[in-house]
């Protein structure tokens, strides 16, 4: 049997539905029984700039982007004059022909390097600077041309449905493009048309006119482009498998775990957690009345952790969302959770900084700010997840740290994983636990919220309970919360809440802190999203009969020394992956190991890393033929 | 059983400088919530960062001493989470108007069922004296190296601005009147603002005790002070909003926002504003989360034996391909 592995992008303005059109697609194939690995790109922009969408398919599992792209669909010339030498040999660029005259020139949302860029390119091939000259190129490296007139194809269907109205309609580039491309890829069109009727679910004549223009369109393009040697043939389905956006994993996580308050305040990529949430937010209940997650914008990032901390201390579970400007505004109040043993939960979505950065790209560069933040010194967990599944069993896991050891508790996602589609397992609550770890619901006698105990965690009081009145503040406290600067007394608590570190190293097992995939003399060590392109990277070098050991940390702090050293114990070489520019990671080893990274592959472009990257690195590094640091590019 | 006065004190050392105007506050948010006969664990006093903000260690129920300027976000968060709470939220005009102006425009709008009060001393007390939003432009305090440069706030017509539905002012050497004023705003539907003129004997040496009293304006007859400070509900001010039309909106907004400018020779205090027809911000959710008020996040049950309750099955089949 062989494998499918095929890679579709599509490509068009920003708000022109490129994110619906790869909607459709991605399900049309998820239906079919294919693994899906989905990622969007885009500009901080609203309407215009150039946006796009890569959809890997496979029948095996996928856990990342390549560089190769099998398929393009395009109808506006910026898609072309971008993505034009990324498709393969063999491969396809399926475009509106009505197009192929447009100059680089007129192509106005082209910034000025790209601009320059390509033209260099042009001019060294003799070729104009118009689609025409790029496609000229393309075709030459032996990728195939299906031009299609999209005015005159709705022009047909026009007549053919006797319905004058679509002639023009650009509205309907999407489903044509969409169409084009599994017509060209000869996959069955029926779960194509099932996915237009649930994304239309609710508007049954636009779901119907979409269907027809599918179908002439699908027609249209498997009878006229017969050669394309790529196809997506009917396969088996896995059962209990979700197409789901990378928010969703912390989004369903926090519904499943009782999360019921998250305030917030708008940013990439983390606001659409929140906003999921608030569509979401009447909560079904086993046996009871519903619940709901009450979601709150704020005025800035400032209320939503100060309210957070304030939901907290009523015995809520309280989350909040953010991404790098808005958790460093949420640093001092970080800190007065930490003092006061609030156990809250904030969900950062990194992307690429310092200060607004590239606001719609990947980023991983906030791993040391994050650990560090905030004034004095205070016991708090900082914890990534890997990929979307994981997000949502560790987001359980992110608010049980939070209660049983009371403290702050930073999930660290980032734009990788928040703008991905992917298929992959069906969640399952069964698997969540929910410990609330020494919150009271009765008190007798007499209460003191800091009571020195022998773990250094007191029974915690909530606002509203009954016997349990109880004082908070910012400054160093009295076993009571009373304010108090007696050096004696400073000593035991900060030793009380420091000492809360050691406990958590000693009490969480040892597959929640880093997960290790198999041992060698060759060993990747990562954090976060690079977990996908570096299995998938692995696996092709296992194919190659090369053995290379990962272990994907999980717990960024505090830093599980004992076990990253035991599992780092027979390994030669570290080589550090991660989307940074320096290495913090690999910073962290060293300060906790004495022992650093051999070699780094690293990324800081904004743009996720492909397994191809890495598995071309990685090669490069076994045959000695790398430098220390390796910086990956690919991406537009 | 009775709550006494004395139920509500703690034993905390008080810091305070003699004859502090915030004495007075504490004693009148004690005083009102022995009136109100409120359960201590039911009720929270969050404080923010100053002299001010101690205010929350010296009473005894639930208290918050937050972070400079931000109030009002962990008090909002702890009412929204339980609604059930009384809950007072207390700081000082340096850290509700200039750190957290933002906040307190913010809360306004929402318009949740807390009250708020302001100990307005014209300076930053806790960092030895700087003006505060609240001074005068051109006043020299006397721990300014010069004259203040900036015009004032006027935390009134700020609050009713921001929709704010209860506008008060108070003085923190009326206790009576203070704990009086305390209480409207406690019983008040939504959010209620007290504007708590406190005098700073050891920073303020313009607005003293004397000063309000009028000491410096003597009658040229009498010879008597005349008493800057007077009573609206003695002067026959209706602060309530009475009908629900643009008209009687209109003419109570720019009248408590007139009064609010009165200072110099007479300075009112009592209810400027009252306006019980905007919705309560429990409203607003009820309207989309209709059990917020019987299961708010706080009562909600979220797991039995450590396992969740929650059923998310219903998003799962949307997302299931
Ligand atoms: C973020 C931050 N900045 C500055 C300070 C220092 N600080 C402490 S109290 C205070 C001002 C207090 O003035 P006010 O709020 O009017 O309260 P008062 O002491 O007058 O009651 C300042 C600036 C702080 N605690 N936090
Ligand atoms: S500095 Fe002023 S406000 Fe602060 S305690 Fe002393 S008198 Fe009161
Ligand atoms: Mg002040």
């Amino acid at each position: 049997m062989t494998l499918t592995d095929v890679s579709w992008l599509i490509g068009g303005p920003q708000g022109s539905g490129v994110e619906s059109a790869a909607n459709i697609f991605s399900r049309a194939c998820a239906a079919m029984g294919y693994q899906i690995f989905g990622k969007r790109e885009f500009h901080s922009n609203i309407k215009g700039d150039h946006s796009y969408f890569t959809v890997r398919v496979s029948d095996q599992i996928i856990r990342s982007n390549v560089n190769d792209v099998t398929i393009m669909m395009a109808f506006d010339a910026e898609t072309i004059f971008r993505h034009y030498d990324e498709v393969i040999k063999n491969g396809a660029i399926v475009y509106d022909s009505d197009i192929s005259e447009t100059t680089l020139n007129e192509t106005h949302t082209i910034d000025n390097q790209y601009r320059t860029r390509l033209l260099a390119r042009l001019s060294l091939k003799k070729k104009p600077a118009t689609i025409q000259g790029v496609l000229d190129i393309a075709k030459e490296n032996g990728v195939k041309l299906y031009p299609i007139s999209f005015k005159t194809v709705l022009s047909s269907l026009a007549d053919e449905i006797n319905n004058p109205k679509i002639k023009g309609m650009v509205r309907m580039y999407n489903v044509l493009g969409v169409s084009f491309s599994l017509g060209v890829l000869k996959m069955p069109p029926k779960t194509l048309l099932d996915s237009i009727d649930v994304i239309f679910s609710k508007k049954q004549a636009v779901a119907d006119l979409n269907k027809k223009t599918a179908t002439f369109a699908y027609n249209y393009a498997a009878a006229k482009f017969v050669d394309f040697e790529y196809t997506l043939k009917p396969t088996t389905k896995k059962q209990n498998t979700i197409m789901v956006q990378g928010y969703h994993g912390t989004a369903l996580g926090k519904m499943a775990c009782g999360c019921r308050f998250q305030p917030y305040y708008p940013i990439t990529p983390a606001s659409d957690e929140s906003v999921f949430l608030e569509s979401n937010e009447l909560v079904d209940v086993i046996d009871n009345r519903p619940g709901s997650t009450l979601v709150v914008q704020t005025e800035d990032e400032i209320a939503a952790i100060g309210m957070t901390i304030g939901g907290a201390l009523t015995g809520t579970r309280s989350a909040t969302c953010t991404s790098g400007p808005g958790f460093s505004l949420m640093a001092e109040a970080l800190g007065w959770a930490g003092i006061n043993e609030v156990p809250i939960v904030i969900t950062t979505y990194q992307r690429s900084g310092p200060s607004t950065g590239l606001p719609t790209r990947h980023g991983q560069d906030d791993l040391l700010s994050t650990i560090h933040a905030g004034h004095g010194e205070f016991p708090r967990i900082v914890y990534a997840s890997g990929d979307v599944e994981e997000s949502f069993y560790d987001t359980g896991r992110c608010f049980n740290y939070a209660d049983v050891y009371q403290l702050p508790v930073i999930h660290m996602m980032d734009k990788f994983i928040g703008s991905s589609v992917v298929t992959c397992n069906k969640f399952d609550t069964e698997k969540i636990t929910i410990n609330r770890g020494k919150l009271l619901d009765k008190v007798d006698g007499n209460y003191q919220r800091f009571a020195l105990t022998p773990d250094n965690i007191s029974p915690r009081s909530k606002l509203g309970l009954e016997n349990g009145v109880f004082w908070n503040t910012g400054d160093e406290s009295d076993e009571s919360g009373h304010i108090t600067e007696d050096p004696e007394l400073r000593i035991k608590m900060m030793d009380k809440r420091l000492g809360k570190l050691l406990h958590i190293l000693k009490t969480i097992p040892d597959d929640e802190q880093a997960i290790s995939y198999g041992k060698a003399e060759i060993c990747v060590i990562s954090w976060g999203s690079p977990k996908g392109p570096i299995l998938d990277a692995l696996q092709m070098l296992r194919k190659e009969n090369v053995d290379i050991g990962f272990i994907q940390i999980k717990l960024l702090h505090p830093f599980p020394k004992d076990y990253v050293e035991f599992l780092l114990k027979d390994v030669k070489t570290i080589i550090d992956i991660e989307a940074n520019h320096t290495g913090q990671l690999g910073e962290l080893l060293k300060q906790n190991l004495e022992r650093g990274p051999d070699f780094y592959i690293i990324k800081y472009t904004g743009r996720s890393m492909t397994s191809t990257e890495i598995y071309d690195s990685l090669k490069n590094i076994i045959q000695n033929k790398a430098q220390k640091r390796q910086v990956l590019t690919h991406g537009s | 059983m009775d709550l006494k006065l004395g139920d509500y004190k703690t034993q905390v050392h008080n810091d305070w400088c003699p004859g502090c105007g915030d004495f007075g506050i504490v004693n009148a948010i004690q005083m009102s919530l022995a009136e109100m006969q409120i359960p201590r664990h039911k009720a929270a006093i969050f404080s923010g960062i100053g002299c001010s903000g101690k205010t929350s260690h010296f009473i005894n129920v639930n208290g918050i001493h937050t972070l400079h300027g931000r109030v009002l976000t962990f008090a909002q968060g702890a009412k929204l989470a339980n609604p059930d709470m009384t809950i007072i939220a207390a700081g000082g005009d340096g850290d509700g108007l200039g750190i957290g102006a933002g906040h307190f425009v913010a809360a306004g709008r929402r318009n949740l069922d807390i009250t708020y009060l302001i100990f307005n001393n014209g300076v930053y007390g806790l960092t030895k004296g700087q003006a505060s939003p609240t001074l005068k432009l051109g006043e020299k305090t006397k721990s300014l190296p010069s004259p203040n440069t900036n015009y004032n706030v006027n935390p009134i017509g700020l609050a009713i601005a921001s929709g704010f539905t209860f506008v008060a002012r108070s003085y923190a050497y009326d206790v009576r009147h203070l704990k009086d004023t305390i209480t409207a705003a406690v019983r008040h539907k939504g959010l209620s603002f007290i504007d708590v003129l406190q005098p700073c004997p050891t920073y303020n040496d313009i607005n003293t005790r004397d000063w309000y009293s009028g000491m410096d304006q003597a009658d040229e007859i009498t010879k008597m002070a005349k008493p800057r400070i007077y009573k609206l509900e003695e002067s026959g001010y209706d602060p309530l909003v009475h009908y629900d039309t643009e008209t009687e909106l209109n003419e109570k907004l720019t009248q408590a926002l007139i009064k609010s400018l009165e200072w110099d020779t007479k300075i009112p205090i009592g209810v400027f504003y009252k306006n019980e027809i905007i919705s309560q911000y429990d409203r607003r959710l009820t309207d989309k989360i209709p059990n917020y008020l019987e299961n708010p996040p706080a009562s909600q049950i979220i797991s039995t034996n450590g396992k969740s309750v929650t059923d998310i099955s219903r998003i799962l089949d949307s997302l299931s391909v």
